[in-house]
């Protein structure tokens, strides 16, 4: 038992320190000041990282407006999640949808 | 077979340009038809490559057609343009054809109106372009007119403008007196004139208190004249050459050349930005790098990986924006395109710009 121990307790000391969350499928829907309106994203996803893709959206479709670039739908790609968003009257509704390999 | 005229269409709606796409699909030149909806994409395409005809709405955002036109007529004098709009203002009208419009139409909207405007645009497309003509008067050349008023024993001045050129002959009494093109005087100056095969011209009350600087008979200058223009020819084939080669050095116009690519643009990391048909570059430079600066850092925060791609869809167009090392490069796409169309043709320019 004591060789297994040695592999248990390793791995709970990884997940510790880098905080690692499970990337998860779903969707919410933001208003025009990022406070979410609704959502189907299971709880166990913080609540920091919802606000972070907000903001990052919100701000992206702001930006895109005063450049005279007005954008109704963007698709954020990252190698392990595509994130795509549609405005809704300054706000939006996003949805996250991790890759498969 | 006979070679399709090209014509570009312009107009800030989407709608309506698929419209007159259709109306003038309908041409017995079949002409090949590119629709575009901003006034620089207009500008860097007619740089590009030479069209035959351009139809362009009036009010438009940004660069109106009234800007657009009086660019376009000074660097591609040659080009037939047609303004079609919904605004039927006189004073809109005389200063689109003070411009050197071809023709100023009001939108057609019954059957009638649209049969009428495709007669007229089958009309300008059978037009030998080789043939020349003065605007106001299409069919005749400078020399016609030129013996108009010499046979006729008339005085008067003509003012001859094409494109950023203007000339001046003076006649008097049938005898051609005086010319002057830019810094030429006398017959220099008159062949010089010649020598430009289209344009528009105004005829103005004599000036007989001008000095007689041309001595020799207008049948005499004609014919020399002649030779002028064979000359002209080849330096304008010269001239066109040199221009197309000076578009295709550009760094980001091979990219127009795959399906649906509609403007290019890179920005340097220090915020140089090159752009090639986009209206506001050094704004969609901010926003690409502000873009890519919150999305990489809500990449890191989340533990996602790189980001890859952003993609996006505007009332007109859909952008794609990929990043470099030292740059970033955003194209814009046809918006009839779909998100994999975008993604696979963006797959094969990033590739291109890599290497």
């Amino acid at each position: 038992m004591g060789f297994l121990s040695r592999f248990t307790t390793k791995t709970a000391a990884v997940e510790e320190t880098t905080h690692l969350t499970r990337l998860t499928s779903g969707s919410f829907t933001v208003d025009a000041k990022g406070h979410v309106v609704a959502s189907t994203l299971p709880g166990t996803f913080p609540a920091e990282h919802v606000n972070a893709i907000a903001q990052a959206v919100l701000s992206t479709f702001q930006n895109a407006q005063k450049a005279q670039l007005p954008l109704s739908e963007i698709i954020i790609s990252y190698a392990a999640l595509k994130i795509s968003a549609r405005e809704l009257r300054g706000g939006a509704i996003i949805f996250l949808a991790p890759k498969k390999l | 077979m006979a070679k399709r005229p090209k014509i570009l269409l312009l107009d800030d709606e989407q709608d309506l340009l698929d419209l007159y796409q259709e109306i003038l699909s309908q041409l017995p030149q079949q002409p090949e038809i590119t629709l575009c909806n901003s006034g620089a994409r207009a500008l860097a395409l007619l740089e590009g490559e030479p069209y035959q005809l351009m139809i362009s709405d009036l009010r438009m955002p940004k660069i109106d057609g009234l800007q657009v036109l009086s660019i376009v007529r000074r660097k591609l004098p040659e080009l037939r343009i047609i303004i079609m709009t919904s605004m039927v203002d006189e004073q809109y009208r005389s200063r689109a054809y003070a411009m050197g419009v071809d023709l100023f139409w009001e939108k057609p909207n019954t059957p009638d109106e649209i049969k009428m405007f495709q007669d007229c645009v089958a009309g300008f497309l059978d037009r030998d372009e080789k043939a020349g003509g003065f605007r106001g008067m299409q069919s005749k050349s400078l020399v016609d007119l030129v013996q108009l008023e010499c046979l006729s024993k008339n005085s008067s001045l003509l003012r001859i403008i094409n494109g950023a050129l203007e000339g001046k002959i003076w006649i008097q009494e049938g005898d051609i007196v005086d010319a002057k093109a830019g810094e030429l005087e006398g017959e220099p100056a008159f062949k010089e004139i010649f020598s430009w095969r289209n344009g528009n011209f105004e005829i103005y009350p004599p000036d007989s208190a001008r000095t007689r600087t041309i001595h020799a008979s207008h049948h005499a200058l004609l014919l020399d004249t002649a030779q002028a223009m064979d000359e002209a020819d080849n330096e304008a084939e010269e001239k066109r050459t040199e221009a197309l080669a000076k578009a295709a050095t550009s760094s980001l116009s091979p990219y127009a050349s795959f399906e649906g690519v509609d403007f290019a643009l890179t920005v340097t990391l220090d915020k140089k930005v090159e752009s090639w048909g986009v209206d506001h570059p050094s704004a969609m430079g901010e926003w690409i790098l502000e873009t890519e600066k919150h999305l990489s850092a809500l990449g890191e925060k989340l533990a996602v990986g790189d980001l890859n791609l952003v993609t996006g869809q505007g009332l007109q167009n859909r952008v794609a924006v990929a990043r470099g090392q030292t740059a970033h490069l955003c194209i814009g796409f046809k918006r009839a395109l779909d998100n994999e169309q975008v993604g696979d043709t963006m797959k094969q320019i990033q590739s291109k710009w890599a290497s």
